[in-house]
């Protein structure tokens, strides 16, 4: 029982991390349909804000963590705007797969960029948030899953809060629900779309910075794993879709760390892909991807 | 020219020739990196070389002949190997041939070596294959899967573990190896592999793994793959209240397993070639004699490694009493309990060296040694 609920805290802590960068897809798509491949490499550049800035506030100290938490998240956002300004608007309104296409570009030149900046050994991430374990029965909690789950949580209802009770947000399911209508009734769509990559890049920073307290050793490719994964968790929650994102996300990482525990651990992303396979056979739209109703 | 006179001719040839070879120094050649990646490696390994060379030479040399040392520098690229030992045994004509650091290098040379009947002494690669390239490649390292059977006895006999869980890097054929050891000769040494767990490399999540580790109740971990994922194997570890000895072997030896692992990787322990801080007198000895002759610096493993393949070579020309290949060969087959700085090295049949280990204990954020082990 004990190493089941072990597991099971350490599968929430992983996969609320994926939660995190999946609404940053999930987002984009919402309001573009595209899917933004570079995501995943601004999850990068968030974990080395983070690192550079962790080295300018003293170890283990709350309000350090958090400020280091919020640097991280407005670079990425600005570096989210700017990617969507200068690589996406450009071909607004043409072909999808052109867009695709470009995505892709964008996510190798930040990976290889920051192999040439940031070089390729892995650097050790700082440990920005105090540390400590507890014990609870047989259960042990350390603080940085609580850290992650916490920060994880509070992000998603601010999210929340932000898609539905204010007017950007209303603008934003707008915009997905009919770009052109959006446009009709006096929504600046170009100011909207640079405010969902911004949202889903400090998200995606967020979840770096997460990532990087877990497991303190960041390099230029470290993105590429988690962002495949949440990916797929996106599409496993409805792409599109919010709380699906949450809740895919959420599912991969409890699937994955329990079949990492089993005598099966190698066959542990070929199992996590195969569940998403079935899941959409008999939910194509996803858990809770509706084919009509909204869509951000 | 009358016949005595030719015969009086050739006669004072053969003496001068005879006292010309006496003369003549005996060359043996190194292939090495000395620039490009694994600089470090041909560098470190050079200068043990040479400290030896230099030491034989003043006591006199060898059979009464001086050696002389030749370099070529390999420059850390493939193909460059099989260039550089061509002109060592062909326009050079060295007697012995020490290899490369990489594998891959001596896995070049070696078939070289071998058809023109030059033994060669490879240094630090660790591949199985490189000594069944033919009869004259040797090496002065250990194997992989010697390790495997090091760490079993130490945990078994030193660290007194009944119980060991193994965390092997499926995708690793290093770690798969030691692991495989470490799994039999554990059981054979009386003990139980309680959980046998595995990940690929490039992994950053281990609490799944270490959980189910940790309901199996084990007294040891052994981590079997390379120092970044140990260093995070022994902080989730940590973290989730496993604080029992993690070992590996050395895969982990690199700075970066305490500037990563952090206060996480105290009380570890790996297996390695030497260590500069053995107390052992002729360690301490070589080590003094090291940092004179070149400036204060620390040897390496690798440093000693070439230090010992040299008096190695050396001690086989004395004992067959001439540097021509096969008989050279021999002796150096039958070398048993040569002693040298990395420990006393008898060469198997299979020409590989078989040695002790030494363990390095990770105290206060450094690596100190800890014991030698042989199996």
């Amino acid at each position: 029982m004990a190493e089941f609920l072990q597991q099971l805290l350490n599968g929430l802590s992983l996969g609320a991390i994926y939660a995190l960068i999946a609404l940053g897809y999930t987002m984009v798509y919402g309001v573009l349909r595209f899917i933004n491949f570079a995501h995943s490499d601004v999850f990068m550049v968030g974990a080395f804000i983070g690192y550079y800035a962790g080295k300018l506030v003293p170890e283990g100290t709350i309000w350090g963590g958090l400020l280091v938490l919020a640097i991280a998240m407005a670079g990425c956002a600005i570096l989210g705007m700017t990617i969507e300004r200068l690589a996406y608007r450009p071909l607004r309104g043409a072909a999808t797969l052109n867009v695709l296409i470009t995505a892709i570009g964008v996510s190798l030149l930040l990976e290889y960029s920051g192999q040439v900046f940031f070089g390729a050994a892995p650097r050790t991430f700082p440990a920005v948030f105090p540390s400590a374990n507890f014990s609870v029965g047989g259960l042990v909690i350390s603080s940085n899953q609580i850290v992650v789950i916490v920060v994880a949580t509070l992000l998603m209802i601010a999210l929340e809060f932000i898609v539905h009770r204010t007017k950007i947000g209303t603008a934003m399911r707008a915009v997905s629900l009919n770009p052109k209508a959006a446009q009709l009734v006096g929504i600046n769509n170009d100011v909207v779309i640079s405010f969902t990559f911004g949202l889903g890049s400090a998200l995606a920073a967020a979840g770096g910075i997460l990532y990087a307290l877990n497991y303190p050793s960041i390099e230029p490719l470290m993105g590429v794993m988690p962002g495949l994964k949440a990916f797929v968790a996106a599409v496993l929650g409805g792409i599109g879709n919010i709380p699906g994102a949450a809740l895919g996300g959420l599912i991969l990482g409890v699937v994955e760390t329990f079949v990492n525990g089993s005598q099966w651990s190698t066959y542990k992303d070929a199992i996590a892909f195969a569940i998403l396979i079935a899941i959409l056979l008999f939910r194509p739209a996803g858990l809770l991807g509706k084919f009509t109703v909204e869509k951000v | 020219m009358t016949i005595p006179t030719i015969s009086r001719l050739l006669f004072l040839h053969a003496a001068l020739s005879a006292l010309h070879a006496a003369d003549a120094p005996i060359k043996v050649g190194h292939y090495a990196s000395l620039t490009g990646k694994e600089a470090a490696f041909g560098v470190a390994t050079r200068k043990g070389i040479m400290l030896a060379v230099e030491e034989i030479n003043t006591q006199g040399g060898v059979l009464g002949r001086p050696l002389q040392y030749l370099v070529e520098d390999i420059q850390s690229k493939p193909g460059e190997s099989a260039t550089a030992v061509k002109k060592l045994i062909s326009r050079d004509k060295v007697v012995a041939v020490f290899g490369a650091n990489a594998s891959a290098n001596s896995l070049e040379a070696a078939p070289i070596c071998q058809n023109a009947k030059v033994p060669m002494m490879a240094i630090s690669s660790t591949n199985p294959r490189v000594t069944e390239v033919g009869d004259y490649i040797f090496r002065i390292c250990f194997i992989d899967p010697f390790q495997g059977a090091v760490l079993a006895k130490f945990s078994r006999d030193s660290l007194h573990a009944r119980r060991v869980a193994l965390l092997t890097a499926v995708n690793s054929p290093y770690s798969v190896g030691l692991s495989e050891v470490m799994r039999h000769d554990f059981k054979a040494r009386g003990g139980e592999i309680v959980a046998d767990q595995k990940y690929s490399e490039g992994d950053k999540d281990f609490r799944a793994q270490l959980t189910a580790i940790r309901s199996a109740k084990p007294d040891v971990i052994a981590a079997t793959g390379f120092y970044t994922e140990a260093a995070l194997i022994c902080i989730q570890a940590r973290s989730l209240g496993l604080d029992i000895p993690i070992i590996g072997g050395d895969g982990w030896e690199a700075p970066q397993l305490v500037e990563l692992g952090g206060k996480a990787v105290e009380g570890t322990y790996y297996s390695t070639y030497f260590s500069a801080e053995n107390d052992a007198t002729e360690v301490r000895a070589f080590v003094q004699r090291y940092k004179t002759r070149w400036n204060g610096e620390t040897p390496e493993a690798v440093s000693a490694l070439g230090y010992d393949a040299m008096y190695l070579i050396a001690a086989a020309m004395k004992q067959s009493g001439t540097t021509e290949g096969p008989r050279l060969r021999d002796a150096i087959a039958a070398m048993k309990n040569f002693p040298g700085v990395t420990g006393r090295t008898t060469i198997d049949e299979k020409r590989n060296s078989a040695k002790a280990a030494v363990m390095i204990a990770v105290k206060d954020g450094r690596a100190k040694f800890h014991e030698a082990v042989t199996p």
